[in-house]
């Protein structure tokens, strides 16, 4: 059912999100200019910028809401300028500002994000399960979200961006405000996540978290300023973090 | 009104919200002058101890002594001498710069050009878009404008609760040298923040979890010291692996005897002995993580003693609140 | 700048720097006399009748009883003379007279028969609504007296009003809606505006008092549902032409006793509401409802149960659409209103102290 990337594009085998010249201007503004990158299934890969560096806007042209100016991506091997529907139905979103509905319970919500991806009731019910069991929260499954402490919740989040087995999952700020410990918790969730194949995409203001990705990307001023492992990164700014890794670039970007 | 900066004693303040014990027997003093740090996640109880500072909320039990005065008996003169900053403070958007500041001048019972000299080093960074409506600048610049209000009045005690929340890498090292030049100018500052490598720019820390403190406050070097096991960092690969299988290494690393805790540290793992601290402690440490994970199959072995972090220390102590 | 008049200036340029809720605000009383002057329709129980009876004979006595056994209606009372209509409308004994000459009986018996039926004017939907049962039970009774079927003519006559505006009737209670939204609604807003914000808690440790920070908050606000008050009574007169027969200085006192108890309303609410949202929904629920339903603007309080009617009574804008419609359509000055100004003023005084006994200087 998805569309069959379009023949010009060489893409090796095993790139989960390809980028070529991707623009996106608003009037005179170039919000994003001309972003090339390649991600491979199963990588765990950060997206770091200032605000207002021309993140959030490549984001939603990743994930099917915003049309490129000019330029290509394919994510899951489907064109999202061409098809952006087909595009949300291969990829997982969460954000730290809307993941789930505090109102409701942890089954409801579970249920209706299948709903949302036309699971059929019985696959959800087997994932919710499965979910639970992940996540040690049988016992809460009737519980409403907003109870549950901060530290479950994104991973419960995180769990309901999975549901319907996206190609690649985007994290936007997922850990923010936790302690550490949670934090630290949340990402081997995303370690065991990617090992299963699931290409995982995420921002973070948490420059040790940066460290944590495979690679990095940094964006300044709407261009990739800087793309590679963090350890290639330290060394090629010469700086021991990526905290000075990223206070050199946008500092001076 | 006393020259010297003002100081701040708090003794055993609790505050309860029906059922959740939100800051429990909380104590600590800050000295004249200086930069103190309170590091937390959300939910620790940051909120409600800035709340309980700032005189708009009563303590359940306990006493605050801020610059001398009573935090429940003299209130109304402690608010004259303090800076507020509120978590999640976000201005009045549909209000240029130059007016917001100018608001808050004028409810504190001051002007823009009595305020200017202490406000001008930050300000002058924001000056230029005087005009611009609050809700239009970046995250950086609204923290620099939301501070230049708390201190048009010249308060000789700044409470700023999160200042640094949601804004980007860059803004927030802005913003921390921003505190530190206001400390060389003599004001005493409280903040909070959650994150851990912002303990750094602090004179003192108190961490704080679950309403309570972890440990005495102290310079983060001292706090990072007090770390009370062996520690080490490492580094294996699978073999023929591109990158480092974090999931299996820290399962290996768990299943070793000795260990205590294995946690994910930057591109590193950093694994907690069970034992105390000590350089033949780490040593022995990292034999035996190494020979663990020798025999696990893992290549590229790398282990090493490493300095503990303040983040090592809130782990350790959330894990094992008594140490 | 003193605190308090950068305050004023401040939540002034809250109000002129938001253009669409501005706008609204503006256009509200306009479209809401327009809509309600074109649309408004209202249904009436309890009809309360007096029957003057001059006859006294066996058919005006059989019509009376056939009044009398109408569910819809009440009889009050028979009198014998014309002139006990005036009061009992005048003090709303009745809402509406049926007048049977003398000699009905023999009138009836030719088919010449003809009755009077009288009702209050200001009140125009009520009357007609009034007058139609009344005609009904006439006619019906009529039909019913068998073959000889004479035709009853229906005259009607008004007081008060007797264009028969029936836009007279709601320009009141419009104009208690427009000031209760205005007043109440914007202050609840604006305040828990800044709870959600953050600056409140500044505001609160600031030494600018609690009751000064209302104050210089709500002025604004004063002013615009003033200004709203006085567009719905200018498009009332110029599109509809509703009559303003007694004293305009009357209603405009009036009007600023119920838009001081409505601003009163809306800190009260906003003090115990965390956010924008359930200041709105609280607003809603507690006061606009009440004004459209239970001041007798949209459903007459004469037709609701009795258990009820004490409640509309504590409603402020009960008192000022009577006060309103004292003022607007019976010709009344302050001495007419003195009980209505009386109450609205007290009603405001009380809820002011509430709304100020309801502010703390801490959270």
């Amino acid at each position: 059912m998805s569309n069959a990337p379009a023949p010009s594009f060489d893409i090796p085998p095993g790139t989960a999100v390809w980028a070529r010249d991707l623009t996106r201007t608003f009037g005179t503004f170039v919000a994003v200019d001309a972003l090339s990158f390649d991600v491979a299934e199963g990588e765990v890969f950060g997206f770091l910028g200032a605000n207002g560096a021309g993140k959030t806007t490549a984001m939603k042209m990743l994930t099917g809401l915003l049309a490129p100016s000019s330029g290509e991506a394919l994510v899951a091997g489907i064109n999202v300028a061409a098809d952006p529907d087909a595009v949300k139905r291969r990829i997982g979103y969460m954000s730290q500002r809307f993941a789930l509905y505090d109102d409701l319970t942890v089954r409801e919500n579970v249920r209706f994000f299948g709903g949302l991806y036309n699971l059929p009731p019985a696959v959800v019910r087997e994932r919710l399960d499965a979910l639970l069991a992940d996540l040690a929260l049988e016992r809460s499954a009737d519980e409403r979200v907003g109870r549950l402490p901060l530290g479950w919740k994104q991973r419960l989040a995180f769990g309901v961006a999975l549901l319907h087995r996206p190609a690649v999952v985007f994290l936007d700020e997922p850990t923010g405000g936790v302690d550490p410990a949670t934090r630290r918790q949340f990402w081997e969730t995303i370690y065991a996540t990617a090992q299963r194949g699931t290409t995982v995409f995420v921002t973070t203001h948490y420059m040790d978290e940066a460290e944590y990705c495979d690679r990095v990307s940094i964006m300044v001023d709407g261009r990739l300023a800087a793309l590679g492992t963090p350890a290639e990164l330290k060394a090629r700014f010469g700086t021991d973090s990526m905290d000075g890794v990223f206070l050199r670039l946008a500092r001076n970007g | 009104m006393p020259n010297a900066p003002a100081s701040v004693a708090v003794r055993g303040l609790s505050k309860r919200f029906g059922s959740v014990e939100a800051l429990a027997d909380v104590s600590f003093d800050v000295a004249p002058g200086e930069l103190f740090g309170i590091v937390g996640p959300d939910g620790a109880g940051k909120s409600t101890l800035f709340r309980l500072l700032a005189t708009l909320l009563l303590p359940d039990a306990g006493t605050a002594t801020l610059d001398g005065l009573d935090l429940v008996r003299d209130y109304r003169a402690l608010r004259l001498r303090l800076g507020y900053m509120p978590g999640r403070f976000s201005l009045y958007p549909d209000l240029t710069v130059a007016e917001n500041l100018a608001f808050f001048a004028d409810v504190f019972g001051t002007t823009v050009a009595e305020g200017r000299a202490i406000v001008e080093p930050i300000y002058a960074q924001i000056e230029p878009f005087a005009h611009r409506r609050a809700g239009a600048l970046s995250g950086g610049m609204k923290q620099k404008l939301a501070l230049s209000c708390a201190l048009v009045h010249r308060p000789r005690l700044l409470l700023l609760d999160e200042p640094t929340t949601g804004v980007d890498a860059v803004s927030r090292a802005e913003f921390w040298d921003v505190l530190a030049t206001l400390r060389d100018s003599g004001i005493t500052t409280l903040v909070s923040t959650p994150y851990m490598d912002e303990a750094a720019r602090c004179d003192r820390i108190a961490l704080v979890q679950d309403g309570r403190l972890l440990g005495p406050p102290d310079t983060p070097d001292a706090v990072a010291r007090a770390f009370p096991a062996p520690l080490v960092e490492v580094r294996a690969q699978r073999p023929g692996a591109a990158t480092m299988d974090r999931v299996a290494l820290l399962a290996a690393l768990r299943h070793t005897p000795g260990v205590a805790r294995a946690e994910i540290f930057g591109d590193w793992m950093h694994v907690t002995g069970a034992g105390s601290s000590g350089p033949s402690a780490d040593e022995h440490l990292a034999a035996t993580v190494r020979d663990a994970l020798v025999a696990a199959g893992f290549a590229d072995v790398d282990v090493r003693p490493v300095a503990p972090s303040v983040e090592d220390v809130f782990l350790h102590r959330m894990a094992r609140p008594d140490v | 700048m003193s605190a308090f008049r950068s305050l004023v200036v401040k939540e002034t340029r809250h109000i002129l720097r938001d253009r669409q809720t501005l706008g609204v605000l503006l256009a509200l009383p306009v479209v809401m006399v327009l809509l309600f002057g074109f649309a408004i329709r209202t249904d009436v129980q309890d009809v309360r009748v007096l029957v003057v009876d001059a006859a006294r004979d066996g058919q005006s006595l059989d019509l009376t009883r056939a009044v009398a056994a109408t569910p819809a209606l009440r009889l009050v009372g028979v009198d014998g003379a014309p002139a006990a209509i005036e009061p009992a409308l005048r003090t709303g004994r009745a809402s509406v007279a049926l007048v049977l000459p003398a000699a009905f009986g023999a009138s009836f018996a030719r088919g010449t028969a003809e009755v009077l039926v009288v009702t209050d004017g200001t009140t125009p939907n009520y009357a007609a609504a009034a007058e139609g049962y009344v005609r009904q039970v006439v006619q019906t009774w009529a039909a019913q007296q068998g073959a000889r079927a004479p035709t009853v003519r229906v005259a009607t006559r008004m007081r008060f009003n007797p264009e028969m505006k029936s836009e007279a009737l709601f320009v009141p209670g419009l104009l208690a809606y427009v000031l209760t939204l205005v007043s109440a609604l914007m202050t609840a807003l604006s305040i828990s505006r800044e709870k959600e914000s953050g600056t409140m808690e500044v505001l609160l440790v600031s030494p600018l008092r609690p009751g000064a920070m209302v104050v210089g908050k709500v002025a604004p606000y004063l002013v615009l549902a003033f200004v709203n008050a006085l567009t719905a009574l200018a498009v009332a007169r110029f599109v509809f032409h509703v009559p303003m027969r007694g004293s305009l200085a009357a209603l405009l006192v009036a009007t600023l006793a119920y838009m001081l108890g409505s601003l009163a309303l809306g800190v009260l609410i906003s003090s115990k509401t965390p956010d924008q949202r359930t200041a709105m929904m609280g607003t809603l629920l507690g006061l606009l409802l009440p004004t459209l339903a239970l001041s007798g603007f949209v459903f007459p309080i004469s037709s609701m149960p009795a258990w009820i009617r004490p409640v509309t009574q504590i409603v402020p804008a009960t008192w000022y659409i009577l006060a309103a419609r004292g003022a607007m359509l019976k010709g009344l000055g302050f001495t007419g209103l003195a009980k209505e100004l009386i109450v609205l003023f007290a009603m405001a005084a009380l809820l002011l102290v509430a709304a100020s006994r309801s502010l703390k200087d801490r959270l």
